[in-house]
C-alpha cells in the first residue's frame, strides 16, 4: 500500500513555515525597529516599572516590616478568605464552563443564543453593578431581606456574598475559552465513540476532555486569576470586615487609605507574584497546546 | 444481519430529507446508497447508525424494531467521512476503544485486546504505524484505521459514510478493492454511501438510487446500469445521448429522423429517448435510411476506447459515442469527417414521467 509518510522531516517544514514572515509584509529596517522600540518602551512604562515600584515600596522599610506586613492578622484573615473564594469559585465555574460550552456546542435548541448572549454579560456588565444587583437580592433591604433575616441567613456581608459576587463576574472565562475550541473540534468523535458501543459519561472523559484539556486549563487559569483580584463587585457585597469579609485587593485598599503604603505593597507584591506565577502557567500550557 | 427500512420519513425543519423509504436487506449485502449530495443517501445512513431520529417508519435488524435504541447499543460499526480518528490517542488505542469502553463483564482482558487490534493491525497493514498519532498518517491509513476500529467490535452492519471521498483516484481504487476483499472475507452486511457511480457500480452487490429523499431504484449494479427505471437513474449512472421526438406506432419521430422502438405502441407528442455513448453505431458510409449525418467535432482517445464527439448535420444538437480502439481504427475516420449514425439501443421516457 502506500508508502508510510516520514513525519519526523515533515514536521520542521511546517514550523518553519509559520516562523518564516510573509515576504510582502517585510518592512524597512527603520519601521520594523521603531515598532519593537515603541512596544517594549510601553510596556517598560507601563507594566515592568509599576511591577518594579510594588516590590520596592514593599521591601523599603525592610525584610522584617514586610514580614510583618504579610503575616499581620487581618493580612493573613484577606489571605485565607481570597483562597476560599478561590477553592469554592473556581471548581464551580469550571463545571458550569464545561457544562455550557458541551450544551451550546454539541445540542441545537431554541434560545442557544440567547444562553451565549447571557454567559457574555458578565463582560458587559460593570462589577460594580454586579455588586449591586446582589445587595438589591439579598441585602436588608433587598427582595429577600427579611426572609433572610427571619430565618438567620447572613449573604450580603458575609462569605457567601463574596462567592456569588465572584462567580457572577468570572463565570465566562471558562466558558469562553471553550466555545469556540469545542465548535472547531465538531461532533463527529463524540458520535465515533457512540457508535463503538461507549455510554455519555466514557465519551465525555475518554474523547471529548482530552482533546479540550489545554483550553479548559488555560479557562481555568484566566477565572482564576480573576476571582483572586476581583475587586468591584466584592467591594460592594462585603462590607469591609476587617479580618472576616476582606479579600486581598480589598485589605490592600484599606491599608491604603490608612497610609500604611509599605503594608499595603507587601500584600500587594504578593498578589503580583501569584499574578506572575499564572502568567508562567499559561505560558506553558499555550506551549503544550501548540505542541499537541 | 438483515436490515428492514420501513416507510421511514424525516425533515429537517422544512426540508424533506426522506420521504417514505422502504428497503429490504439481506443479511451478507454489500449495498451502495447512490445519489447527488442532498438526496437524503447520508442521513438514511446515520437513521440507521441510530446518530439520527427519524419522523416516521421503523428500522428492523433481524425482524427485531430498533427504532427507538441508542446507537451504542446497535452493534454497528459506522466509519465517518472523514474519520473521525481520536486525534489524542494512538492507531492502537483508536483500534482497542470499543473493546476498552465495554462494561467490566463484557470487556476481555487485557492480552485479548492487544490481540485482536493487532490481528486488526495487521489484516490493513498498519501493524508497523500502532503506535503513530492520526496526525502523523496519510489520508489512506487513517481510512484504514478508521475501518479496523470499527470491525474491532464486531459489529453485525457496518456502515460507511463516503469511506473513499477524500482520498485521490489511486489510493481510492485500491481501497474499493480491498473493501470488497474484506467483504468477501468476512460478510457482514455492509452499508456505504457514494455519490460516485464508478464506485458503487465497481464495489456494490446492490445499489440503491436516491434523489430528492425518495428512492428512484433498486437493482444489480447490471440492472441499475443496463435497465434504469426513470431518466434521473438514466443520467446518474454514466453519460447519456438524448433523442427529443414524438411517439407513434413504435415510431420516435424526430424531423425527419425516426428511431424504431417498436416495445413503444402508445402515442406521445413528446417523447425522450435516452441512449448510451456506447450504444450509439457509427458507420462511414450511409448503409440504411434509419441513420443520421453527423460531423466529427473532436476525438478522445483513451486507451482502448476512443470517445468522438459529434454534432447532427440536421439540427443543433451534440452528441457522444464510444467505440472500441479496434473498431475506431476499422472505420478509419477522422475530425471533421461526416458520419451516419443510429442508436443501437435505447429507452424511452415520457416527459411526465419524471414530471419530479
Amino acid at each position: 500500500m502506500t508508502k508510510p509518510i516520514e513525519v519526523k522531516q515533515d514536521a520542521p517544514i511546517v514550523i518553519n513555515r509559520t516562523a518564516t514572515k510573509s515576504y510582502a509584509l517585510q518592512e524597512s529596517a527603520i519601521v520594523k525597529w521603531s515598532l519593537i522600540t515603541i512596544s517594549l518602551l510601553f510596556l517598560a512604562l507601563f507594566l515592568i516599572l509599576p511591577l518594579i515600584t510594588i516590590f520596592v515600596t514593599a521591601l523599603e522599610k525592610g525584610w522584617d516590616t514586610y514580614v510583618a506586613s504579610i503575616t499581620h492578622p487581618d493580612a493573613l484573615a484577606a489571605i485565607k478568605l481570597t483562597l476560599t473564594v478561590v477553592l469554592i469559585v473556581v471548581p464551580l465555574n469550571t463545571i458550569f464552563g464545561v457544562a455550557a460550552a458541551w450544551v451550546i456546542t454539541k445540542f441545537n435548541f431554541k434560545g442557544k443564543n440567547l444562553l451565549i448572549t447571557l454567559i457574555d454579560l458578565p463582560f458587559a456588565v460593570s462589577p460594580v453593578i454586579a455588586g449591586l444587583i446582589f445587595i438589591l437580592l439579598f441585602g436588608a433591604q433587598g427582595l429577600f431581606g427579611d426572609w433572610l433575616f427571619a430565618n438567620d441567613i447572613k449573604i450580603v456581608f458575609a462569605l457567601p456574598g463574596i462567592l456569588l459576587a465572584t462567580i457572577f463576574v468570572t463565570f465566562p472565562f471558562v466558558a469562553r475559552e471553550l466555545i469556540p475550541l469545542m465548535q472547531m473540534q465538531g461532533v463527529t468523535e463524540e458520535e465515533a465513540s457512540i457508535s463503538l458501543g461507549a455510554s455519555g459519561f466514557k465519551t465525555f472523559w475518554l474523547v471529548t476532555l482530552p482533546n479540550i484539556k489545554w483550553g479548559l486549563l488555560y479557562g481555568i487559569i484566566l477565572c482564576n486569576a480573576r476571582t483572586i483580584g476581583e475587586f468591584g463587585a466584592v467591594s460592594v457585597v462585603s462590607g469591609h470586615i476587617r479580618g472576616l469579609t476582606n479579600t486581598m485587593p480589598l485589605h490592600i485598599e484599606i491599608l491604603y487609605n490608612e497610609y500604611q503604603f509599605t503594608a499595603a505593597f507587601a500584600v500587594a507584591s504578593l498578589m503580583s507574584i501569584l499574578a506572575i506565577i499564572t502568567i508562567i502557567i499559561k505560558n506553558i500550557i499555550e506551549w503544550k497546546a501548540k505542541e499537541v | 444481519m438483515s436490515i428492514q427500512v420501513q416507510n421511514v420519513s424525516k425533515r429537517f425543519g422544512s426540508f424533506q430529507a426522506l420521504s417514505d423509504i422502504s428497503i429490504d436487506i439481506e443479511s451478507g449485502e454489500l449495498i451502495a446508497l447512490l445519489g447527488p449530495s442532498g438526496s437524503g443517501k447520508t442521513t438514511l445512513l446515520r437513521i440507521l447508525a441510530g446518530l439520527e431520529g427519524l419522523d416516521e417508519g421503523a428500522i428492523l435488524f433481524d425482524g427485531e424494531n430498533i427504532t427507538g435504541v441508542s446507537p451504542k447499543e446497535r452493534k454497528i460499526g459506522f466509519v465517518f467521512q472523514h474519520y473521525a480518528l481520536f486525534r489524542h490517542m494512538t492507531v492502537f488505542d483508536n483500534v482497542a476503544y470499543g473493546l476498552k469502553v465495554r462494561p467490566r463483564k463484557e470487556r476481555p482482558s487485557k492480552a485479548e485486546i492487544a490481540k485482536k487490534v493487532n490481528e486488526l493491525l495487521s489484516l490493513v497493514k498498519l501493524d508497523n504505524l500502532a503506535d503513530r498519532y492520526p496526525s502523523q498518517l496519510s489520508g489512506g491509513q487513517r481510512q484504514r484505521v478508521a475501518l479496523a476500529r470499527a470491525l474491532a467490535v464486531e459489529p453485525k452492519v457496518l456502515l460507511l459514510d463516503e469511506p473513499f471521498g477524500a482520498l485521490d483516484a489511486k489510493v481510492r481504487k485500491e481501497l474499493r478493492r480491498w473493501l470488497r476483499k474484506l467483504h468477501n472475507e468476512f460478510h457482514v452486511t455492509s452499508i456505504f454511501v457514494t455519490h460516485d457511480q464508478e464506485e458503487a457500480l465497481d464495489v456494490a452487490n446492490r445499489i440503491i438510487v436516491m434523489n430528492n429523499g425518495k428512492i428512484e431504484q433498486i437493482g444489480t449494479p447490471d440492472e441499475v446500469y443496463e435497465n434504469p427505471k426513470s431518466p434521473f437513474v438514466y443520467d446518474f449512472l454514466g453519460n447519456v445521448n438524448l433523442f427529443r421526438g414524438r411517439l407513434h406506432n413504435g415510431k420516435l419521430t424526430q424531423g425527419q429522423f425516426e428511431i424504431d422502438v417498436p416495445t413503444y405502441l402508445d402515442s406521445h407528442e413528446e417523447a425522450v429517448g435516452y441512449v448510451r455513448p456506447h450504444d450509439i453505431h457509427i458507420e462511414k458510409v450511409q448503409t440504411s435510411n434509419d441513420t443520421v449525418a453527423a460531423t466529427i467535432v473532436h476525438i478522445h482517445l483513451l486507451g482502448p476506447v476512443v470517445q468522438i464527439e459529434l454534432k447532427r448535420d440536421d439540427i443543433d444538437e451534440y452528441l457522444e459515442a464510444e467505440v472500441t480502439k479496434e473498431h475506431f481504427n476499422q472505420l478509419g475516420i477522422k475530425k471533421g469527417d461526416i458520419v451516419y449514425i443510429r442508436p443501437k439501443q435505447l429507452k424511452v421516457f415520457i416527459p411526465e414521467d419524471f414530471s419530479i
